[in-house]
């Protein structure tokens, strides 16, 4: 069987990805992750290779029982508030932080359990966060939006739109400046793209050759607001990058290898010297904006045809049609992140609440 | 007189002017077909269309800016910030430029323009939900700011801020919006600004408050006047800028003692200002300090729900200020 190497880095049109995924699994060519063998009844990946797919998997669903979770908990009262949720998008923060290194920074916006937890924040205390209890990242004083974990330079997600921009080139500069290889990373949606600030932070780390990788994730809505109700220029972004002087590339955010290989290709060049980076991943929120919103600007049809590419479901098959997995072993992945996710709740909820006098804390260095 | 929430207060009272003056639009994010993240403007499409209900893109400092070129032209802009806390992008836009426009201008052109505002906390909105902006924008000549508390206000002041011909930044306590429910009239009436309101008459001290604060204020004189006999007078200032500051006058030298409550950190707000002007214009009439109740001078309202109700100021925490004011 003649094997086809695939080539992500390509720019493509956004339609064309289900063709894709469709061709990877003909062609047999499975990732980034090892050298393809051949296909056949037998599965010739290497057990470390097993194992890293299968955590990928794991991470992922991770991330989706987390944000069920968290909305169970929502409607019982536990978790308060503004609270956004992950789902449907969990390719993109997986694939993403599968190639970074612990000295990278991570910079995101308020929709940010996803990426803390494919980043390896500790799940109790991001839960426990979210309940405002004294165990949380930030002792329940940031809640849902503002998870942060210095030891694992996540540096945060904030919620002025747009205003994570200038900080995570910051956190650029410094890697730069210090002298290391380690670059920085921000996530942002089509929304923050008509924020200022993305154009001034775009112009500067072209202009100053910044280690940072702008990471946009198209789910083709802004709150209510349809990316074609507020641009002019259609529902591709990364074409804009090119004006900045900034390579870019598209890739489809419900294909955790793919998000996977582009990553690699631009850390790699990141690193070696080559300056700022710009991904778009196509992707798409399956629930509305936040508690508060029921999502009815948009039509059911258009959430139909997203969840039918759900990374949870055709990343599985892929595994098992290639032999990388048996039912078992998912099963075993799934099992384990109940328990993991149903720990988290009980540790926030066995969590003394901050007492009140610890809002005096930190309020100058 | 009909009876309505605070929320349903503002979207009657641009309703109104929207029928009434063309030059009225509406701006913000997601104020068109999805009504405005409180729905202020919900139903807005259907009855003005699209070319005067607009949906922007995220981006406040154009909002805000756009709305001032409007206005320079005649128009009579509203602008949403969907919440107070993200008015910051903006502030070049309202404190550089829409608060100048008049006076730069030499009388040219006017900046007759309102920025519609949801402030305030207690919502567990955390860090980015909860902010108080008033000071700065306070502090800014040129602009003028109104905090009403109830809905009749909220409806006789916003019309009369689209009728303004200067910057109104309209502060809309997003706590009240539900939660308080009142008379108002049904038709165009307005409410002047810069002008306080007595809320409730006594004479053992004056409270002086705004916004949210103002419903805390009249439960913690409820409580003092049932356990104590005392007798508060609480004066609701309505608008911060330009200060009521004859009534704030009138009211202390008659009761001699001076509470100022307010849901903003206490450095440089309106409650200094407050107090500053008592000092000038009522320090021999005074029997007492001026006093304060305020969250800690801290930079943010923490999410975790004990600890917001340790920041904010409370009716118990107001009574108790009361008392020890009147111990003193
Ligand atoms: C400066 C600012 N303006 C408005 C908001 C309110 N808001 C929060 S998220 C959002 C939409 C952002 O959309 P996008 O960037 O596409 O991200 P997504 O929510 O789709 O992940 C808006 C309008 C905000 N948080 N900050
Ligand atoms: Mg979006």
């Amino acid at each position: 069987m003649e094997i086809q190497r695939y080539v992500p880095t390509q720019l493509r049109p956004a339609r064309q990805m289900r063709a894709d995924l469709q061709q990877i699994e003909q062609a047999s060519s499975l990732d980034g992750v090892g050298e393809l063998r051949s296909v056949g009844e037998v599965s010739l990946y290497g057990p470390g290779e097993k194992a890293e797919l299968l955590d990928l998997y794991r991470q992922m669903y991770l991330i989706r029982r987390f944000e069920e979770a968290c909305a169970e908990n929502y409607s019982k009262g536990n978790i308060r508030g503004f609270l956004h949720l992950y789902i449907g998008q969990e390719a993109v923060a997986v694939g993403v932080m599968s190639v970074l290194r612990p000295g990278d920074y991570v910079v995101t916006h308020y929709r940010d359990h996803g990426h803390a937890l494919a980043r390896g924040v500790d799940t109790n205390r991001a839960m426990a966060e979210l309940f405002g209890r004294k165990t949380g990242l930030s002792k329940g004083k940031g809640g849902s939006m503002h998870l942060f974990d210095a030891s694992k330079r996540f540096m945060g997600g904030h919620a002025i739109v747009g205003g994570q921009l200038p900080l995570a080139a910051g956190l650029s500069l410094s890697c730069t400046y210090k002298g290391t290889d380690d670059i920085a990373i921000v996530f942002f949606g089509d929304g923050a793209v008509n924020q200022g600030t993305f154009h001034e932070t775009m112009n500067l780390a072209a202009v100053w050759k910044l280690p940072l990788l702008f990471f946009l994730e198209n789910n083709f809505y802004g709150m209510g607001s349809a990316i074609g109700k507020v641009r002019a220029g259609g529902t591709d972004f990364y074409p804009m990058a090119e004006s900045y002087g900034i390579e870019s590339v598209l890739v489809d955010g419900m294909n955790v290898l793919e998000v996977r290989e582009v990553m690699a290709n631009a850390v790699g060049k990141m690193r070696a010297g080559g300056g700022p980076q710009f991904i778009e991943a196509k992707t798409f929120r399956y629930v509305g904006h936040s508690m508060a919103d029921p999502a009815r600007y948009r039509d059911d049809s258009e959430l139909a045809e997203w969840m039918e590419k759900d990374p949870l479901k055709t990343f599985p098959s892929l595994l098992l049609a290639r032999g990388a997995a048996v039912e078992s072993d998912l099963e075993a992945q799934r099992e384990s992140v109940h328990q993991e996710v149903s720990a988290a709740v009980r540790f926030s909820e066995g969590s003394a609440k901050p007492s009140p006098h610890e809002i005096f804390d930190d309020v100058y260095a | 007189m009909a009876t309505m929430n605070v929320l349903e207060a503002v979207r009657d009272a641009m309703r109104l002017e929207m029928r009434r003056d063309p030059n009225v639009f509406i701006l913000g994010e997601d104020v068109g077909a999805r009504g405005g993240v409180f729905l202020a403007t919900n139903g807005f499409v259907a009855e003005f269309g699209e070319q005067r209900v607009i949906d922007t893109p995220l981006a406040e400092s154009s909002i805000v800016g756009i709305a001032l070129g409007a206005a320079v032209s005649g128009m009579r802009p509203i602008a949403e910030i969907q919440f107070g806390d993200f008015i910051w992008p903006a502030i070049n836009q309202l404190v550089g430029e829409a608060a100048r426009a008049r006076y730069g201008t030499a009388g040219q052109r006017n900046a007759s323009m309102v920025v519609r505002v949801p402030h305030g906390g207690g919502v567990r909105g955390g860090l980015y939900h909860s902010q108080s902006v008033e000071a700065l924008l306070a502090h800014t000549p040129g602009l003028k700011v109104v905090a009403p508390s109830t809905p009749y206000d909220a409806k006789g002041l916003l019309i009369s801020a689209i009728r303004d011909d200067d910057p109104v930044v309209f502060l809309e306590h997003k706590r009240t919006y539900r939660l308080v429910r009142g008379e108002a009239p049904e038709g165009y009436y307005t409410e002047p600004i810069g002008r306080a309101e007595i809320k409730r008459r006594g004479e053992d001290l004056t409270v002086i408050t705004y916004g949210l604060m103002l419903h805390y204020t009249l439960q913690a004189a409820e409580q003092v006047s049932e356990s104590e006999g005392i007798e508060a007078e609480v004066i609701d200032l309505r608008t911060l800028r330009p200060l009521d500051v004859d009534t704030v006058i009138e009211s202390v030298r008659r009761t001699s003692k001076a509470l100022i409550v307010q849901e903003d950190t206490p450095v440089a707000s309106i409650g200094s200002e407050v107090a500053a002007v008592i000092a000038d214009r009522a320090f021999f009439d005074l029997d007492g300090p001026v006093r304060r109740v305020t969250p800690p001078d801290f930079p943010p309202m923490p999410y975790s729900p004990l600890q917001e109700a340790e920041y904010m100021p409370s009716p118990n925490k107001i009574s108790y200020a009361i008392r020890q004011l009147i111990d003193l």
